[in-house]
């Protein structure tokens, strides 16, 4: 599936990302944790070959897709959905761009998250995480073989963010599609992912990989669990260590 | 409700405005041929409205002629200006130096060189229209959210594409704010233009009202201006709620 492997990356003279290697398999969903700052949405250019790479490759599925753009499902931090639009409009955007728009996919798609009756509505009707929904489904519509969605609910208020990561997490477990997720936020990546990668301050590389151990499909009890706060409580120690050194600098 | 109200309210301003006019030219004892009152030009605009009505259509014509043209000049100037960064430096310079030449020192090298018909009346337009439609444009295009752009770039736009499904549509509300502007600048651009020579025409009947010293007849000229600008105006504005959608006045309906 997604293969990073041993990439380098720097911004004139100050080195980013070093020697960062990690893999994203077939119907997994991955969490990247790190302190702010550390490189996460440069690490999303370069997969989505907006920048690119000095050093080491970005494969999927075997091949090269470094400086190619649009071979990957993005869901950005704000729901970028074009005003004039309505919903259904904004969610063929992508494969309207490649020739062919699939009005039928999103529809049907909108059918499963229960917002058909938005299709013709404007993104200004609908509530922020109505529109991170959609947001959502565009990238789903997409139809790319992996789905990176860079902080999708950092924008949220608490209340909406958890109601969303419920959402998000009902429709994965029911479609399984490979998902990267960037976040800065401990509990939803335990809550959401199969694997978390913890990243170190600047340049970035791979500190630790957690393999995240409940079972799915997965309540929200789980977030009470004593395995859970015991993982928080590493996850946060790993984190702690690469602000303190930071400081120290 | 409100917004009606409001109207409501402006038009008896104006209205209190014209009558302290009225009184101020009464009690003053100024003479008619000096400032003629409200209710004396406005006699004058019903009797010779048959006379006026075809000055009135003429300029009118003129007007959205040299508007339309005014547009596409405007918009293709702005787009190539957006598109192409060695064009803007090229020709920026230029446009701000067109607008420097008073149009009253261009006109008659216009007749000199394309004689009395419509063509040097066009341009006279033309340059008054596309300058405020150029730079409202191109602000536009450049106020684009840069959220927006990266997204486009991150799903593997095209520039050309980015352009026209995100930056063109993004600057229809600025688009349109400048349409508005150059709207009422067209209607004066024709009159203007008719000075130069016409055989009909608002300025036509103000330059032959002037000679006569006709002071009520330059007011209904005026009074005319105004008003069709306003018209104009509306008109666009009514243009614009239908093409530019999902921004704002939607919101009042939310349905949460």
């Amino acid at each position: 599936m997604l293969s990073i492997q041993n990439i380098d990356k720097s911004f004139d003279a100050l080195p980013v990302i070093c020697n960062l290697s990690f893999e994203v398999k077939d119907g997994e969903f991955v969490a990247i944790i790190g302190p702010s700052g550390s490189g996460k949405s440069t690490l999303f250019q370069l997969i989505g070959g907006v920048t690119s790479i000095d050093a080491g490759a970005i494969l999927l599925n075997g091949t090269d897709i470094q400086q190619t753009k649009g071979t990957i499902g993005y869901m950005p931090q704000q729901p970028c959905l074009l005003p004039w639009r309505t919903i259904v409009e904004n969610i063929t955007i992508v494969d309207e761009l490649q020739g062919k728009p699939n009005v039928n996919d999103a529809k049907e798609w909108l059918d499963k998250v229960g917002l058909a009756a938005f299709e013709h509505a404007y993104p200004n009707e609908l509530s922020g995480g109505m529109q991170q929904r959609v947001s959502f489904i565009r990238a789903i519509v997409s139809n790319k073989p992996i789905l990176c969605l860079d902080e999708p609910f950092s924008a949220l208020d608490e209340f909406t963010r958890l109601e969303m990561q419920a959402w998000l997490l009902s429709i994965w477990e029911k479609y399984r599609k490979s998902i990267l997720f960037v976040t800065h936020s401990i509990e939803e990546a335990l809550f959401l992912a199969d694997r978390i990668i913890v990243l170190t301050k600047r340049p970035a590389t791979v500190k630790k990989e957690i393999i995240v151990p409940f079972a799915r499909p997965r309540q929200e009890e789980i977030r009470h669990s004593a395995s859970f706060t015991a993982l928080k409580q590493q996850l946060f120690t790993y984190l702690k260590e690469e602000k303190d050194e930071a400081n120290v600098d | 409700m409100k917004q009606a109200f409001k109207q409501g309210r402006t038009i008896i301003f104006i209205a209190f405005l014209l009558f302290i006019w009225e009184l101020i030219v009464r009690f003053a004892d100024i003479p008619h041929w000096l400032l003629p009152t409200p209710s004396a030009i406005l006699k004058e605009g019903s009797q010779s409205y048959e006379t006026f009505v075809p000055h009135a259509l003429a300029t009118v014509q003129l007007a959205l002629l040299g508007l339309a043209i005014g547009i596409l000049c405007g918009l293709t100037v702005a787009v190539l200006l957006h598109r192409f960064t060695f064009v803007l430096e090229l020709f920026y310079p230029i446009l701000i130096m067109s607008q420097n030449i008073p149009v009253l020192v261009l006109a008659p090298l216009l007749i000199i060189w394309f004689g009395f018909g419509l063509l040097p009346k066009l341009i006279i337009i033309c340059l008054v229209c596309f300058f405020p439609i150029v730079i409202s444009a191109m602000d536009g295009f450049r106020q684009t959210a840069p959220e927006l752009k990266h997204y486009f770039e991150m799903i593997g736009a095209t520039k050309a594409q980015t352009f026209w499904k995100l930056e063109w549509p993004y600057a229809y509300p600025s688009i349109f704010s400048g349409i508005k502007i150059a709207a009422t600048y067209s209607v004066m651009g024709a009159v203007i233009a008719e000075w130069l020579g016409a055989k009909k025409g608002i300025g036509v009947y103000m330059t032959l009202a002037q000679s006569s010293f006709r002071t009520d007849r330059v007011f209904v000229a005026i009074f005319a201006i105004v008003f069709l600008s306003l018209l104009l105006f509306s008109a666009i504005r009514l243009i614009e709620k239908f093409v530019v959608k999902g921004r704002g006045f939607h919101a009042e309906h939310s349905k949460h």
